[in-house]
């Protein structure tokens, strides 16, 4: 069998944080009422026409700033001429040929370390259609979504795997998110994901044919259905066969992809500008100004967590992945945690505790002054980290407090001399043949002899004291 | 014979005048309106929907209000018929389409609002082509309108019920929308001043869409005044349409009356182009408009002749661009959200559905339009039909630009002929096509245009002077409208039907 090498592309759909639709002043809003965020432009009514939300150009721009493109100073609004019951006006205003940001890029880490990276071909800006619910024998259409604003971003076919695609669409994510361009709510649909995929056999400098595979919302399904996807288009050529050119969907349920329409049944869009829209044209200076009020982006963020907390710069990597987890970080050094204990807290025990939420921070029980004050005992010496992980737990657990647990449990760490002396002169005595086998040499025993004392204290002596006690009391070994 | 129906039949300013002063009210103005309207719709059928009395009296006794507290504008009080294209709230706006039969109007159109505000009466919805597209009147889903100066011929179109309603005087204005001359032919047809104003001067908010980037709206009136009162009204920014014109309008009645009282018109040249006088010309409209430029040449004007040689290629272009906008413009009429449902529909697919409300909704000029347009924009169509279409408008916009820079007002007939028999050309849609040869290019140029009448032919009908000027001169327009006015009462001869009122017969 050949070696075949995968090649993708995404097209990312993000809906942009703007408080108004796209083209009329009717606000976004998800949630309300089906239907009641619906004005005449929306509801595509006779005689309505567009007017353009400048709030949601700034925030395209935005978008195509942070990731690195050229902002057009000129760019075209077309209509997408499609009949569908949720399309009121039957056609989209879109961009088409003369979009608003083009040829920008996107470093991705890799599994085998370092980073690669991967072209933007273009951003345009367009608006979302309402919603279809289908049931058995009707189809009812929701207009509140209806001509939200979204940014359409276009990767070039740089990936080459599920990996890639997924380390590539959270980076995206991510800096949207930073770059207070789209709220990233997958589950609501604000960061939708087209994939465009083919194979060819490694080396071949061709494209095979490719598929799309349509509105993948979740990371992982777009993962699992590029996978899908790539062996079924080796099955089929390894079997002498030709891959369709075709628009395929993803049945989580069973885990595939299915045809939903070939390349014959394909629309014919007609673009045309829309004459309704005059070229949306960017005054001097505005690009400028939209750079000078970026808020801080990842990478940003990670040279001043290196530079201001002294994190390693992988705890740094690993604390801004998330525009939520580092805001989550800061928020427990505001409360007073230090900085390096706080991150190792954060990165250790909370993200395995959230791995099933994909380490979305949002959604910790635990809030950051609650884990500060956890990171402050330790600081203080009233707990020992030991002691601390079981507090932690009960916290997460329980929402109360640690000073809470710590004192209802009475697990304030030791720290007077006398009681831990006592506990060592116990452990010397109850094991003399290991107390001789030390001093002979066997140094590997020590921690048996810490385990003791500790068990004996329940866990609650300062492990400092311990240490010093013992060595004082074992003497140096042979 | 009233002192009202007199008013009626009278010219603007001794319209205002009299209600100005009071001599009259806009309660008994809209009243005698309204009955003309009702005794003439079954001949002329002028109007989809006259207004309910307790609608235009209460609009007429507020204005009344607002007159008796000493308010004055130029359009206060006065009757004024809406073409069935535009929204007005709560009334009926049908497009003149089965498609929007029952559509009842949510919202008001920006001009309907601003007629509204300043406190005109609208008295109807006036008649019109279905969506606009048509020459004729003939293509309504309500039945053709006819033309006040003969019932056998048509008014013209699209805007025929307006442009029919004005010559009848059954209302002193009318609002027309224009895209290829749909306000100027049937203005011209039917003996009448109307202006299609500079594209953006006029907000679209609100009219049904046809062709979004040629549409204007546009005043109509018996005299180049009343067309200014009405453009002062309507026109300037709205933040609903972005292609309006950010641009405040002027003060477009006292710019016309100024340029009106000029002893002379010294100074203004007029260009003449050859091509506008060629072929399918009429004799009677040939020397109708003749006879126009010697009056205004003796009246001091300098007449040059210019060039427009791109105007052959006017026609295709319109019908490329006009179509495929429509195409994408008239997609929401699907019986889905609104529009005609059929009844006939109990089971199928949603194409299906599509098809048998579209195909029951629209009428036939409609639907040759969306499959011209749709062609057009069609993949692997598009660069030759719509890309090349939008490259030849812009150098017809270049022969206008070229043009004025060596006159100030182009002239020429409207149309090359007078108004035509009904059904004399709605079998052959290239012949009605060629009675717009001489508009359209002003819409694909997006400049102003104006038509007024010339004289008479053999026939004794109404032949149309058309004036064109640069961007956002309409004044100048409206002006050199109202000096050939006041010169020439006689091209403001009443209709036969207006007639018939002034003589307290029934027409």
């Amino acid at each position: 069998m050949k070696i075949y090498e995968p090649v993708i592309g995404l097209e990312v759909h993000a809906q942009l944080l703007s408080k108004t639709k796209a083209f009329c002043p009717v606000a976004t809003e998800f949630g309300a009422e089906p239907n009641t965020r619906v004005g005449p432009v929306s509801a595509g009514l006779p005689g309505s026409l567009p007017v353009l939300n400048e709030e949601a150009v700034e925030l395209a721009v935005r978008a195509g700033l942070a990731l690195n493109c050229r902002i057009a100073e000129r760019s075209v609004f077309s209509r997408k001429n499609y009949f569908y019951p949720d399309l009121p006006k039957g056609y989209q205003i879109s961009q088409f040929d003369e979009p608003l940001c083009l040829g920008g890029h996107l470093d991705i880490p890799l599994a085998e370390g370092g980073t690669k990276r991967v072209g933007i071909t273009r951003i345009h800006m367009e608006e979302d259609a309402g919603k279809s619910t289908h049931f058995a024998s009707t189809t009812l259409v929701n207009l509140n979504r209806a001509g939200t604003p979204l940014a359409e971003i276009v990767s070039e076919p740089d990936l080459r795997g599920p990996f890639e695609a997924s380390a590539y669409l959270r980076k995206l994510h991510a800096i949207l998110v930073y770059a207070d361009v789209c709220d990233g709510n997958l589950e609501e649909g604000n960061f939708r994901c087209d994939v465009n995929i083919s194979i060819r056999p490694l080396g071949q400098k061709a494209f095979g044919t490719r598929c799309e595979l349509k509105n993948l919302n979740s990371f992982r399904f777009v993962e699992k259905a590029i996978e899908y996807e790539i062996a079924r288009q080796i099955a089929i050529v390894e079997a002498g066969g030709k891959v369709a050119q075709e628009t395929r969907g993803w049945d989580a349920a069973a885990g595939k992809t299915f045809s939903m329409r070939s390349k014959e049944e394909a629309h014919d869009y007609r673009y045309f500008p829309d004459p309704d829209l005059p070229p949306l044209v960017l005054e001097a200076g505005y690009v400028e100004r939209v750079k000078g009020e970026m808020p801080e982006l990842p990478e940003d963020k990670k040279r001043r967590f290196v530079e201001s907390y002294g994190l390693s710069a992988y705890d740094a990597e690993s604390l801004t992945a998330t525009k939520s987890l580092s805001e989550y970080f800061e928020a427990c050094v505001r409360e007073g945690a230090t900085a390096k204990v706080a991150a190792n807290w954060i990165l250790s025990e909370l993200l395995r505790e959230l791995k099933d939420v994909e380490g979305d921070v949002t959604k910790s029980p635990l809030r950051p002054a609650a884990l500060a004050a956890l990171v402050k005992l330790i600081d203080v010496g009233t707990i020992s980290g030991k002691i601390a992980k079981t507090v932690f737990d009960e916290m997460y657990r329980t929402g109360k407090s640690a000073a809470e647990i710590v004192e209802a449990k009475g697990l304030v760490q030791i720290s007077d001399t006398a009681p831990i002396e006592a506990w060592v002169d116990e452990v010397l005595a109850a094991f003399p043949n290991e107390v001789e086998s030390y001093r002979g040499g066997k140094e590997k025993l020590y921690g048996f002899f810490v385990g003791e004392t500790m068990k004996r204290s329940k866990g609650k002596a300062n492990p400092g004291l311990v240490n010093e006690v013992l060595r004082r009391k074992l003497g140096s070994t042979a | 014979m009233s002192r009202i129906s007199d008013l009626l039949n009278a010219d603007f300013e001794t319209l205002r005048g009299a209600l100005d002063r009071r001599e009259i009210s806009a309660v008994e103005l809209a009243k005698e309106s309204l009955r003309r309207a009702r005794a003439t719709n079954a001949s002329l059928n002028a109007f989809v929907t006259v207004a309910e009395d307790s609608d235009a009296l209460g609009q007429a006794d507020a204005a009344d209000v607002r007159l008796d507290a000493g308010e004055r504008n130029a359009v206060l009080g006065l009757p004024v018929a809406v073409k069935d294209l535009i929204l007005t709230k709560g009334h009926r706006t049908t497009a003149a389409s089965r498609m929007l039969e029952k559509f009842t109007a949510p919202y008001d159109a920006t001009v309907a609002s601003r007629l509204k505000r300043d406190g005109a009466v609208i008295v109807g919805k006036a008649n019109l082509d279905e969506f606009a597209m048509g020459s004729s009147n003939e293509t309504s889903f309500f039945g053709p309108c006819r033309n006040p100066w003969d019932l056998d011929r048509v008014p013209g179109g699209s805007s025929g019920g307006s442009a029919a309603a004005v010559a009848a005087r059954v209302s002193p204005f009318s609002l027309g929308t224009d895209t290829g001359g749909s306000i100027r032919q049937p203005a011209g047809f039917c003996g009448i001043t109307g202006l299609k104003p500079t594209y953006g001067r006029v907000s679209r908010y609100g009219v049904v869409a046809f062709a979004s980037s040629l549409d204007q709206v546009g005043p109509m009136c018996a005299d180049a005044l009343g067309c200014a009162a009405l453009l002062e009204s309507i026109a300037g920014p709205c933040a609903h349409d972005a292609t309006s014109s950010k641009r405040e309008a002027p003060k477009f009645l006292e710019e016309t009356r100024r340029f009106r009282d000029r002893e002379t018109l010294l100074g203004l040249r007029i260009g003449v182009p050859k091509e506008y006088f060629g072929e399918g010309l009429e004799p009677d409209v040939r020397a109708a408009i003749g006879n126009s430029l010697a009056a205004l040449e003796s009246s001091g004007a300098s007449i040059v002749e210019i060039e427009l040689p791109q105007t052959r290629y006017a026609l295709p272009v319109y019908y490329l661009v006009c179509t495929a906008e429509a195409s994408a413009n008239l997609a929401r009429y699907d019986g889905i959200h609104f529009g005609h449902r059929s009844e006939k529909f109990s089971e199928g697919t949603l194409e299906e559905l599509y098809a048998m409300n579209r195909g029951e909704g629209f009428g036939d000029e409609v639907k040759r339009r969306i499959l011209l347009g749709t062609y057009a924009l069609s993949s692997g169509y598009y660069d030759a039909y719509y890309r090349k279409a939008s490259q030849v408008r812009a150098l017809i916009r270049r022969d206008f630009e070229r043009a004025f820079e060596r006159c100030d007002v182009i002239a020429g007939p409207t149309s090359p002929t007078t108004a035509f028999r009904l059904g004399e050309k709605s079998d052959d849609p290239v012949s009605m096509y060629l009675s717009d040869v001489y508009t359209l290019s002003l819409n694909l140029a997006g400049l102003p245009g104006l038509s007024l009448n010339a004289g008479f032919d053999a026939k004794g009908l109404p032949i149309g002077l058309q004036l064109m000027s640069r961007w956002w001169e309409e004044s100048t327009l409206l002006g050199t409208a109202a000096f050939l006015q006041k010169r020439d009462p006689s091209t403001l001869r009443l209709s036969p039907v207006a007639a018939a009122f002034a003589a307290g017969v029934q027409p």
